[in-house]
């Protein structure tokens, strides 16, 4: 018997942009007609592919083309690609959200997706309630969630608040209960998405744990995240996603590698990035790394001090405007940073064009890093570059063969600690070393 | 290389005629919490959320014994208006509220269909359930006013027909989720029906012998009338409970298999419109 579990096949979306609904009218009635006749569909035709930094020529595009790919069971694979390279799309058809435009999805055993934890969650309903309302929308029978409701509620942690409305839960409670439903909904296959963003780290942990669990138990799961880290932990071989096309597939790292290094795409390294003016009250104008000199490089030797450069502009004086930055090495973010985060709210800054020069910590261990930054008003992110930048810390050059930081050693970090030694003589008799 | 079996097969086109009735029992579990759902949500609001049951078809029966009965003198078959008016007007609603919540079905559940795939069906018909009770809490109240006009002395001649009344909530139930169901699924595409619908609906009830019996509708049109898979519902309700009103087997019988040919495009429409409609809304 064959243990393949979900075989894809020429799959393809097509979305029409802009306006959808006016006009749908006269567009279905000519498609009837070429229908008659005896025709292809005359919108089927055209199309672009994904590029969103192109403008297209036509209202319709290629969000995923011809994709074919197979998963073995227990398979768990990881989905790579930039925003917009088709990811959510092929879950949504995998999920049975939306239908293809071509091609076909074939899967054998139950199948959940987690588009989204807590879908359906109802603020007025209890924890118990929605526990049963969650499960049943994510595919058990009301049975099965009474046997799992205790362990669900201990997972999540709220144990005590299992008879709280959930309007009363906080944010935190609310991802975990969601997620503690779906990781207890054992199907053959299980479909993730970036759920793992939300939540504190030590839950992250526990669900990827958890996770890890499903798969060595023998289910198949797909995931997608933009967290390069977990998608090492969790993943056996990944598929990479370029503008709707899969362009690689292969063991994780390798696939990573690509992704990171943006080689299989047009994608180049980006030390300087300026962004055309729009409309609105703020916004990014300029950023780049440099050197110490000032000077933008790719790539920084380990030793060197790497700086950021931030220019924005704001155009109407504003409380409470700031500007944040989240720095990742090989995809797995390090650090996020506020410029307020030394100051006391209420912030006030005049409207005017903004440059600040920050020096990123001296402890860059070699590897890939990228920079997302955005403009931040109060609970909100606006003028969001993710990933915008990149650059490179080599240690190539040098031989850290010997050392604690060399590349492939365990850690994140480098740090060049100095050891305060006390050093005590052996008592006599004992052996020296010659 | 051996034949393959898969339990699901996802291709652009499904068949047609696949009502995918398996699945809403597949979820039943899920549709009855839809219904637990919409009562704590009514509950949890305010003390007026469930008085307004029933204020609202008193108000309404109310003002239409005023405006129709007594200004325009519309004759209710010497029944005493106000139960003849309430006995419509709480059929009417159920029919009418159905139809205006499952209307909206791929509107207001765009989130939740937009994240996870369940037998869509399961929320309209949950819709129609949770109505459902509260057409029999209205219908209660009909019945508390019914007695007490026996009790005074009206004119009531109930008959054996009023056994009748569970197939006639069958058929309110399955006229209102029938045309819900086309509706939202053709507003989701063509938007711009969505306002020819609350219209029509208004028009639809004067069409329909809910304020007047379809006695007094002239000779000519009374075919016309009788089209309306609600008149003889609604004609058959008044006959069976108050004793006035047409009543034929074979006028039913016609609204029966109204009601099962819509229904059937309903879901047909709706199947076919669920499977795309997230890239539209």
């Amino acid at each position: 018997m064959s243990d393949i579990v979900i075989k894809v096949e020429d799959l393809s979306k097509q979305y029409r942009l802009g306006e959808v609904g006016t006009g749908t009218l006269y567009e279905d009635i000519n498609r009837a007609w070429h229908r008659l006749r005896g025709k292809q569909d005359p919108y089927l035709r055209i199309g672009d592919t994904n590029d969103r930094t192109k403008r297209g020529n036509s209202a319709y595009v290629w969000a995923l083309r011809d994709l074919s790919f197979e998963v073995r069971h227990g398979q768990v694979l990881g989905v790579v690609g930039k925003n917009g390279a088709g990811k959510s799309t092929l879950l949504k058809l995998l999920s049975k959200v939306t239908a293809p435009t071509l091609g076909s999805i074939r899967t054998r055993g139950r199948i959940a997706s987690l588009l989204e934890v807590g879908t359906g969650f109802h603020p007025e309903l209890t924890g118990r309630e929605n526990i049963y309302l969650n499960g049943t929308i994510l595919g058990m029978t009301k049975r099965e969630v009474r046997q799992k409701l205790d362990e669900i509620a201990e997972f999540a942690g709220i144990t005590r608040y299992l008879e709280t409305p959930t309007k009363r839960y906080s944010s935190g409670m609310m991802v975990r209960l969601g997620f503690s439903i779906a990781a207890h909904l054992e199907p053959e296959i299980l479909i993730v998405d970036e759920v793992l963003a939300v939540g504190d780290a030590d839950f992250q942990k526990k669900c990827i744990g958890k996770m890890g669990e499903a798969s060595k138990s023998g289910r198949t799961i797909l995931f997608v995240s933009h967290n390069m880290g977990s998608l090492q932990n969790l993943c056996d071989s990944a598929i990479l996603l370029e503008n709707g096309m899969l362009t690689y597939a292969g063991d994780t790292r390798s696939v990573i590698d690509r992704y990171l290094n943006g080689k299989a795409g047009a994608e180049e390294q980006r030390n300087q990035v300026s962004f055309p003016e729009v409309d609105g009250f703020a916004q990014l104008l300029e950023v780049n790394v440099e050197d110490a000199e000032g000077h933008a490089r790719e790539t920084y030797y380990y030793e060197d001090r790497v700086f950021l450069r931030i220019r924005y502009v704001l155009r109407e004086s504003r409380r409470n405007v700031w500007v944040k930055f989240t720095l990742s090495r090989n995809g797995e973010p390090l650090f996020t940073s506020y410029d307020i985060d030394e100051e006391v709210l209420p912030v006030k800054r005049q409207a005017g064009e903004y440059v600040a020069r920050i020096a990123l910590p001296d402890l860059l261990k070699a590897g890939v890093f990228s920079v997302s930054l955005s403009l931040v008003e109060v609970g909100r992110y606006f003028d969001e570059k993710v990933d915008v930048l990149k650059f490179d810390v080599d240690d190539s050059m040098s031989d850290t063969a010997d050392k604690g930081y060399r590349m492939d050693k365990p850690g994140i970090l480098r740090s060049s600690l100095r050891w305060e030694y006390q050093t005590h003589p052996i008592p006599a008799g004992a052996s020296e070393m010659d | 290389m051996k034949s393959q079996h898969w339990d699901s097969i996802i291709t652009p086109q499904a068949r047609l005629l696949d009502l995918k009735l398996g699945e809403i029992w597949q979820y039943r579990d899920l549709m009855f919490l839809f219904v637990k759902r919409d009562f704590a949500q009514l509950y949890k609001q305010t003390v007026l959320g469930s008085l307004w049951f029933f204020i609202q078809p008193l108000l309404t029966t109310i003002i239409f014994t005023v405006v129709f009965g007594n200004m325009a003198g519309i004759p209710t078959d010497n029944i005493p208006p106000m139960l003849f008016y309430l006995a419509g007007i709480t059929n009417w609603n159920y029919f009418a509220d159905s139809l205006n919540k499952t209307s909206t079905t791929f509107r207001d559940n765009q989130q939740l269909f937009g994240k996870v795939y369940f037998s869509r069906l399961v929320m309209p018909i949950a819709t129609v359930l949770f109505n459902l009770v509260k057409y029999g809490i209205q219908t209660l109240l009909f019945l508390l006013i019914y007695l007490y006009f026996v009790w005074k002395g009206a004119p009531i001649a109930p008959n054996a027909h009023a056994l009748l009344f569970p197939v006639l909530i069958l058929l309110l139930a399955g006229l209102g989720l029938g045309f819900g169901l086309l509706i939202t699924a053709i507003t989701t595409k063509y938007r711009d029906l969505v306002f020819l619908v609350q219209f029509g609906i208004q028009l639809f009830m004067y069409a329909t012998p809910v304020i007047y019996p379809l006695s007094e509708v002239p000779r000519e049109y009374r075919l016309l009338s009788l089209l309306n898979p609600l008149t003889s519902v609604i004609e058959t309700f008044k006959y069976g409970f108050i004793g006035t009103g047409t009543f034929e087997w074979a006028y039913l019988a016609y609204s029966a298999a109204f009601t099962v040919v819509l229904l059937f495009l309903g879901v047909v429409t709706f199947n076919r419109m669920e499977r795309t409609f997230m890239d539209t809304v």
